[in-house]
């Protein structure tokens, strides 16, 4: 589809403010509505369009399954290691208020670095399902492919 | 334990016990080498399995733990809460995860493509970790998020078996799984809307507030509905034969010890301590609907296991069979009887685990587990077979095996409730058994094998573990103090009622 000039131009000028919205969602969700998971989905969605446009291929060279694969890993290991590190300093699992100096920055952080990864595992987990899909039985070019 | 991270640890265990197999998932899809994955699998395992019995140790000795997640306090934060009853089940789960992963690898690398083989082991985990959260979870919204994890995983297991069918069989169960799982979320949507909690122990105390209406009677319904589903009573269990057989062997023998268990594990919870035995069985009289579905069970699983010429498939039927036993417990509603049922979870998830180990085993050399490729077993794998017929007379319960034990309490439990035909039932479902072992053991030792076949047994990595489950079976059939006091007493809690 690249080439069409209408998709391609407004895609190439969407993509960038569907992903800057994605990261807006993402740090904002501690103080307003949003989240890691609203965050990576819209993230995501910036790079299924781009897929959708510019075809599977050239994708697949920025996000290649391999960096996704590990990608879904850090974003979960993230969300752990602070469960791990609020232990390690005397809280329960998750006890966001011993983070920090003081409960309500603990709180902050906290849920600062455990969406930051859900967000990472959520936006991966997208891309790879689509990729999936869109690869899906062919060896070769997908049909996303097609005209390149 | 008295330095500051021993006791750091110690506070921490309950959470440690649900979040190390979790974390330990990623690392093994990170490493992406399949021995590696496999060790550090195997050392989470075990490690699982000295937390269960840690906390085991912990609540006898100074009675429940509850474990406030991120530090809010039940009801209103999430709650990991172990009981006698719960610890009992980690320690079943823990258990049979680290023995089977134990045995698992060479049968793994002869059945699964070598370069997909980490992700196994990191689904391995992922379940685990679901299976444990089920049982220590104290909020019911958390039991079906977990529920949720640890099937996901299973689906993925299940479909990575050597068979093409395994693909159709997993799907299948994907289903079913599915619309059991919604079934338990629609069952605790509405006890929310009644109640206005989801804290299992809150929940409990305000319904006893309350006036049970149709509302709650549905949300017992469809709790029941998506337990029996997931615990694969009949006739909601059709999914359990074919993922069963088509499913990597090892994976096999995990399922069929844990999966099913902490189902069941989840329905007398939910039916003991949520509903509480006066509303579910005085009130609602649930009895009148699962102690028929656990007889035809016992009955129907064992017929159809006679007739089967598979024996992995022939063991899922036995499985369904078992199942009943165990839901005859809880249906009972009495200490007794639902003692029967627990020590009867934990002993048929050692001997069945231990048969589908043999099975695999089996599997491993000779590529096959129906019944024509395994004649004259006896000759070929002198050790394997004979396990298996130690465990074949600990499931139909030949006094001194551990399947003796738990029919003995279910046998007392009925006739406690002067439900005497229901005993004798159970003798002969009983005798059904002996039927579909002995046609597995005289293909093994009265039919000769094959002229071409030699005598090649599996190898020590894969029988020692199988031995030592078939050996405890046949252990805890003999000194029965420990698993029968604690099933007894995780009896007495479920059904007292509040702490």
């Amino acid at each position: 589809m690249k080439h069409n000039e209408i998709l391609r131009v407004s895609g190439k000028s969407l993509i960038p403010f569907i992903m800057m919205f994605g990261l807006y969602v993402q740090f904002h969700g501690d103080y307003g509505p949003g989240g890691g998971f609203q965050a990576g989905v819209i993230f995501a969605a910036g790079v299924v369009l781009y897929t959708l446009i510019f075809g599977l291929r050239r994708a697949r060279r920025v996000f290649s399954p391999r960096t996704m694969e590990a990608w879904i890993c850090a974003g979960v290991l993230l969300y752990g290691s602070v469960g791990l590190l609020s232990m390690l300093k005397g809280g329960a699992f998750l006890d966001y208020n011993v983070l920090a100096h003081d409960p309500v920055h603990g709180q902050h952080w906290g849920i600062l670095w455990v969406e930051l990864g859900v967000g990472i595992t959520v936006t991966a987990v997208m891309i790879t399902l689509f990729f999936l899909f869109a690869g899906r039985g062919l060896r070769g070019p997908s049909r996303l492919d097609h005209e390149d | 334990m008295s330095s500051p991270l021993g006791e750091l640890i110690r506070e921490n265990l309950p959470a440690l016990q649900v979040i190390l197999p979790m974390i330990m998932a990623p690392v093994c899809v990170l490493v992406r080498h399949r021995t590696v994955a496999w060790f550090l699998a195997v050392a989470v395992t075990w490690t699982t399995f000295a937390i269960s019995l840690a906390l085991l140790q912990i609540v006898r000795a100074h009675g429940l733990i509850s474990y406030a997640m991120g530090g809010w306090e039940a009801p209103w934060g999430i709650e990991l809460r172990i009981e006698p009853v719960n610890a009992f089940v980690l320690l079943i789960v823990s258990g049979i995860s680290a023995v089977v992963l134990s045995a698992a690898r060479r049968s793994f690398e002869e059945e699964i493509p070598r370069d997909r083989l980490y992700l196994l082991y990191a689904a391995f985990l992922l379940c685990e970790t679901g299976l444990l959260g089920m049982a220590g979870a104290g909020d019911a919204f958390n039991v079906f998020v977990f529920l949720e994890i640890s099937s996901l995983a299973t689906y993925a297991m299940i479909a990575m078996g050597p068979h093409r069918r395994a693909l159709t069989s997993a799907f299948r169960y994907l289903v079913m799984g599915t619309v059991g799982g919604t079934f338990i979320l629609f069952g605790i949507g509405l006890l929310y809307m009644v109640t206005g909690t989801l804290n299992i122990e809150d929940l409990h105390h305000r319904l006893q507030a309350i006036d049970a209406d149709r509302t709650v009677l549905v949300a017992l319904v469809c709790v029941l509905i998506g337990t029996s589903i997931k615990l694969a009573l009949l006739p909601l269990g059709a999914w359990l034969p074919n993922a069963y057989t088509f499913a990597p062997s090892a994976v096999t023998a995990f399922l069929a010890a844990t999966a099913t268990k902490v189902a069941f594990y989840v329905m007398a919870r939910f039916v003991y301590r949520i509903f509480g035995a006066d509303l579910a069985f005085e009130r609602f009289h649930i009895d009148s609907v699962l102690m028929p579905l656990a007889l035809i069970a016992m009955f129907l699983g064992a017929a159809l296991a006679i007739f089967e010429r598979d024996v992995k498939r022939l063991l899922a039927y036995s499985s369904l069979s078992q199942i009943g036993y165990m839901v005859l417990g809880l249906s009972l509603a009495s200490v007794t009887g639902l003692t029967g049922g627990i020590v009867h979870l934990f002993n048929h998830a050692l001997m069945k685990s231990g048969l589908f180990l043999v099975m695999a085993c089996a599997a491993y050399r000779i590529g096959s587990t129906r019944l024509s490729a395994l004649r004259g077993l006896g000759k070929r794998m002198p050790i394997t077979a004979a396990t298996f017929v130690a465990g074949g007379l600990a499931m139909i319960g030949v006094p001194l095996t551990a399947g003796f034990v738990s029919k003995w309490y279910l046998v007392k439990g009925a006739l406690e409730n002067d439900l005497w035909p229901v005993a004798l039932l159970v003798l002969l479902s009983s005798l059904l058994a002996v039927i579909y072992v002995w046609k597995v053991v005289e293909v093994f030792y009265f039919q000769e094998p094959p002229e071409e076949a030699g005598r090649q047994e599996a190898p020590w990595s894969m029988l020692l573990p199988t031995m030592f489950l078939i050996g405890a079976s046949l252990y805890f059939g003999i000194f029965t103090d420990g698993t029968v006091g604690i099933a007894e007493w995780s009896a007495r809690e479920l059904l007292g009622g509040a702490p």
